[in-house]
C-alpha cells in the first residue's frame, strides 16, 4: 500500500538526510516558483492545488524559497495557458511549474520560458518540449492493473463498461489504451460500450444513464477517477445489479464503497494519482534551482486502496476530497536519490 | 447646433473606446509589471493576440453580413492541425486541403442564403464537422509546424516587436479593403440593406459567398499563425477563439446586424480582451474570481458602449 510505503520512503529520507551532507538550503531562499495549472473544476484538481499551497506557503514560511504562487486558467485551453506561461515569464518567476491543458500546444510557451533560462517542470499533464523536466504517471499501468485484478474477481469474464475522461486529453488516451491492453490480455473481457465521464461524478452518471438500456449484462466498469460514484448512481437507478465498479480515491467514492462493504460485504478496489504529486513538482523545481542533478523524465507511482486497506484510506480522505500522499522536501530528495 | 456637436462626439466616443479600453488596460498592465514595457514584454504580452485578433477579422465577415459564425473557434482548431500535418509533411495536400476549406466555407455561405437558413445552426452544425476532421487529423496531440511558419511568427523586426506590427498591418488592410473601397460599401450594404443591393443589380448570393470565403481565408490565417506560436497542434487548440471573436468584433464597435463594423476597432477589441487575462492575472486576482472578473471586464466595456448608443440616439 502506497501510504505505509511513503511512511517507509519518508524513514529513509531522514536517515539520507542525517547521513548525506546537503548544501545549504540557503541557495534558493530568493527563488520564486509558479504553478501554471490549466483546470480547476473537479475535486482532484482542488486537492491538488489545496497541497501546492499549504505545501508553498510552508516552504516560504521556513525561507526555502521567496513565493510559490498557483494560477489556474479560467478555461481549460491550451492557448490561454500559453498565454498565462508568458505572462509568468514577465512576471520574472525563476521556475514554472506546470499541470498541461496539451502535451504539445504549449511547446512554444515552454521554449520561450527555456530561453528566458527559466526551469519549467511539467508533471501529471506533462509537455513535449525537450527543455522541460517531465513527471509522468503511469496512466497506461493505471488502466491495465484494472483489467488483471477483475481477471482475478472474474475468472470467467464478461461485458464491461469502460467510463472515459475528457476526450482528446492525453490522460484519457494513456488511460484507455493501458485498459485496451489489459483487455487484450485477458481475453474473456470485451468492453460493451464506453462513454465519457469527464472524471466527474454527474456528468458520469448521466453518460452511464443513457448508455445502460442499451448494455447487455454489466459484469464491472472501468473508470479513470471521479466516475464510480455516479457510475453506481445510474446502476441503482435502472434497477440493475451493480457490478464491480473500480473507484478512483474519491470520498464519495470511498464513502459508497464502506456503505456497500458494510452491508452486503461488497467488494472493489481504488486507483488514482495522489494529488500531491504537485508538491513533488514543487520540490522537484526547488532541487533544480538548487543546481542539483536532476533527470529530465520522472515517473511517480499511483495510489491503490485494496479492500483490506479502505477504512485506512477512507480516514486519509478529507470529505470532498481525494486520498492523497503529500511530498516534504526529504521525501523528494529521498525519492530523486532512488531514480538516480 | 448643439445637437450636431452632440452627433458627432457620440460619434467620436464609439470610435474612440475601443482605444481608450485598450490603452486603458494596457496601462494597468505596465503599471503592475513594468517589465512588460520593453521589446521582450511586449513581444510576449502581444504574440498570441495575433491569431485572436486574425479569428476576430474572420467573424467580423460574416457578422457584417448579419450572419454569426459559431465554428470559427473548431475551424481554427483544424487548420492548425491541417498546418502541424499535411501542410509540412506534403504540402501540395496541405494547401488543398486549406483550398478546400475556402470552398466549403463559400458553400456554406450560399447554402445559407439560398435557403435562409438561422446561420447560427448551420455553423454549430458546420463546428461538430470541422472537430470532427481535426480529431480524425490528429488523434492525440502533436504534428510539427513547417518551418517557414515557425520562422514567420518568430521574426523579430528591430524597434517594433512583430505582433505590433503585424496586428497594425492587418487593421490597416482590412480597413482600407472594407472602409474605403465601392467593393467594400456593396459586402457593408449585404448587412445593411439586403433589398437595395439586389435592387441595384448585384447578386448577394456571390456577396455572400465572397464574405464567407474571405472568413475562412482569415480563419486559416489566423489556424497557421497560432500552430507557428505553439510550434504542434491540438484537436482542441482554438475551440474559445469563437466566443473571443465575437466578443472582440463588439468590444470593438461592431453590431450584431445593419452591417456595422469596424476593422480597426476589432483588432483593437481582440487585443484588449488577450490584454485583459494577463492584466486579471499581474493582479493576482484568485483564479475563482478570474472568469468573473474577465466578464466583469467586458461589461463595463459593453455598459459604457451603451451609453453611447443612447447619445447617438438622442442626437
Amino acid at each position: 500500500m502506497r501510504i505505509r510505503q511513503s511512511i517507509l520512503l519518508a524513514t529513509t529520507a531522514l536517515a539520507l538526510t542525517v547521513a548525506a551532507v546537503q548544501p545549504s538550503v540557503a541557495d534558493t531562499s530568493d527563488k520564486r516558483i509558479a504553478l501554471s495549472n490549466n483546470y480547476a473544476g473537479n475535486s482532484w484538481r482542488q486537492a491538488m492545488l489545496k497541497s501546492w499551497g499549504k505545501n508553498a506557503e510552508q516552504a516560504v514560511s521556513a525561507g526555502t524559497v521567496a513565493a510559490g504562487d498557483a494560477f489556474t486558467t479560467a478555461e481549460n485551453q491550451a492557448t490561454e495557458q500559453a498565454a498565462q506561461i508568458q505572462n509568468l515569464i514577465l512576471q520574472g518567476y525563476d521556475a514554472i511549474v506546470v499541470n498541461a491543458a496539451s502535451p504539445t500546444a504549449l511547446n512554444g510557451a515552454v521554449k520561450e520560458a527555456c530561453d528566458a533560462g527559466i526551469v519549467v517542470v511539467s508533471f501529471d499533464g506533462v509537455v513535449t518540449e525537450p527543455c522541460a523536466w517531465r513527471i509522468a504517471v503511469d496512466f497506461k499501468k493505471m488502466g491495465e492493473i484494472q483489467v488483471d485484478y477483475l481477471s482475478g474477481r472474474l475468472p470467467d469474464g464478461g461485458e464491461l463498461l469502460e467510463i472515459r475522461g475528457l476526450a482528446g486529453v492525453f490522460v484519457d488516451d494513456e488511460i484507455h489504451s493501458g485498459i485496451e491492453a489489459g483487455v487484450a490480455n485477458h481475453d474473456k473481457f470485451n468492453v460493451a460500450g464506453s462513454v465519457h465521464g469527464e472524471w466527474t461524478q454527474t456528468v458520469a452518471q448521466k453518460a452511464v444513464a443513457g448508455i445502460l438500456p442499451s448494455m447487455p449484462e454489466i459484469v464491472a466498469v472501468v473508470t479513470q477517477g471521479g466516475d464510480g460514484y455516479g457510475a453506481a448512481q445510474a446502476f441503482s437507478a435502472a434497477g440493475r445489479p451493480t457490478p464491480i465498479i473500480i473507484m478512483g480515491n474519491r470520498h464519495d467514492e470511498l464513502t459508497w464503497w464502506k456503505e456497500q462493504k458494510d452491508a452486503n460485504g461488497y467488494e472493489t478496489m481504488s486507483v488514482s494519482i495522489a494529488p500531491g504529486v504537485s508538491t513533488l513538482a514543487f520540490w522537484v523545481a526547488q532541487q533544480i534551482l538548487d543546481g542539483q542533478d536532476v533527470p529530465k523524465e520522472l515517473i511517480v507511482p499511483f495510489l491503490q486502496i485494496d479492500q483490506a486497506d479502505l477504512e485506512e484510506g477512507l480516514a486519509n480522505t478529507e470529505p470532498g476530497g481525494v486520498s492523497n500522499v503529500e511530498y516534504s522536501l526529504d521525501d523528494a530528495k529521498a525519492y530523486l536519490e532512488s531514480v538516480k | 447646433m448643439s445637437g450636431l456637436g452632440f452627433f458627432a462626439s457620440a460619434r467620436f466616443w464609439r470610435g474612440a473606446l475601443p482605444a481608450l479600453s485598450l490603452t486603458f488596460v494596457l496601462l494597468g498592465v505596465f503599471w503592475l509589471q513594468p517589465r512588460a514595457m520593453s521589446y521582450f514584454g511586449l513581444n510576449l504580452l502581444f504574440n498570441l493576440a495575433v491569431p485572436i485578433a486574425l479569428a476576430t477579422i474572420a467573424q467580423m465577415f460574416v457578422i457584417a453580413v448579419n450572419d454569426l459564425d459559431l465554428s470559427i473557434g473548431s475551424f481554427v482548431s483544424l487548420v492548425a492541425c491541417i498546418g502541424a500535418t499535411w501542410l509540412n509533411e506534403t504540402p501540395l495536400l496541405g494547401i488543398a486541403a486549406l483550398l478546400g476549406c475556402i470552398a466549403v466555407y463559400a458553400a456554406i455561405g450560399a447554402l445559407i442564403y439560398i435557403r435562409q437558413l438561422p446561420s447560427i445552426v448551420v455553423t454549430l452544425g458546420m463546428s461538430f464537422v470541422w472537430s470532427g476532421c481535426a480529431v480524425l487529423l490528429l488523434p492525440t496531440p502533436g504534428g510539427s509546424a513547417p518551418d517557414w511558419i515557425r520562422s514567420l511568427v518568430t521574426l523579430k523586426p528591430p524597434y517594433v516587436p512583430m505582433p505590433l506590427v503585424a496586428a497594425v498591418v492587418l487593421a490597416l488592410v482590412v480597413h482600407f479593403a472594407l472602409m474605403r473601397t465601392s467593393w467594400g460599401v456593396l459586402m457593408r450594404g449585404v448587412g445593411g440593406n439586403e433589398k437595395a443591393i439586389t435592387r441595384a443589380g448585384w447578386s448577394v448570393l456571390k456577396l455572400k459567398m465572397t464574405m464567407y470565403a474571405l472568413t475562412a481565408v482569415f480563419g486559416i490565417l489566423a489556424g497557421l499563425t497560432l500552430v507557428g506560436l505553439a510550434t504542434s497542434a491540438d484537436a482542441n487548440i482554438a475551440l474559445r477563439y469563437t466566443l473571443l471573436s465575437i466578443a472582440g468584433v463588439i468590444l470593438g464597435g461592431g453590431e450584431f446586424v445593419g452591417g456595422r463594423i469596424s476593422p480597426v476597432g476589432a483588432v483593437l477589441g481582440a487585443m484588449t480582451l488577450t490584454l485583459t487575462a494577463s492584466f486579471l492575472s499581474f493582479l493576482r486576482i484568485s483564479p475563482d474570481w478570474q472568469i468573473g472578473a474577465q466578464g466583469a471586464v467586458l461589461i463595463i466595456v459593453l455598459a459604457l458602449r451603451a451609453i453611447v448608443n443612447r447619445l447617438e440616439a438622442r442626437k
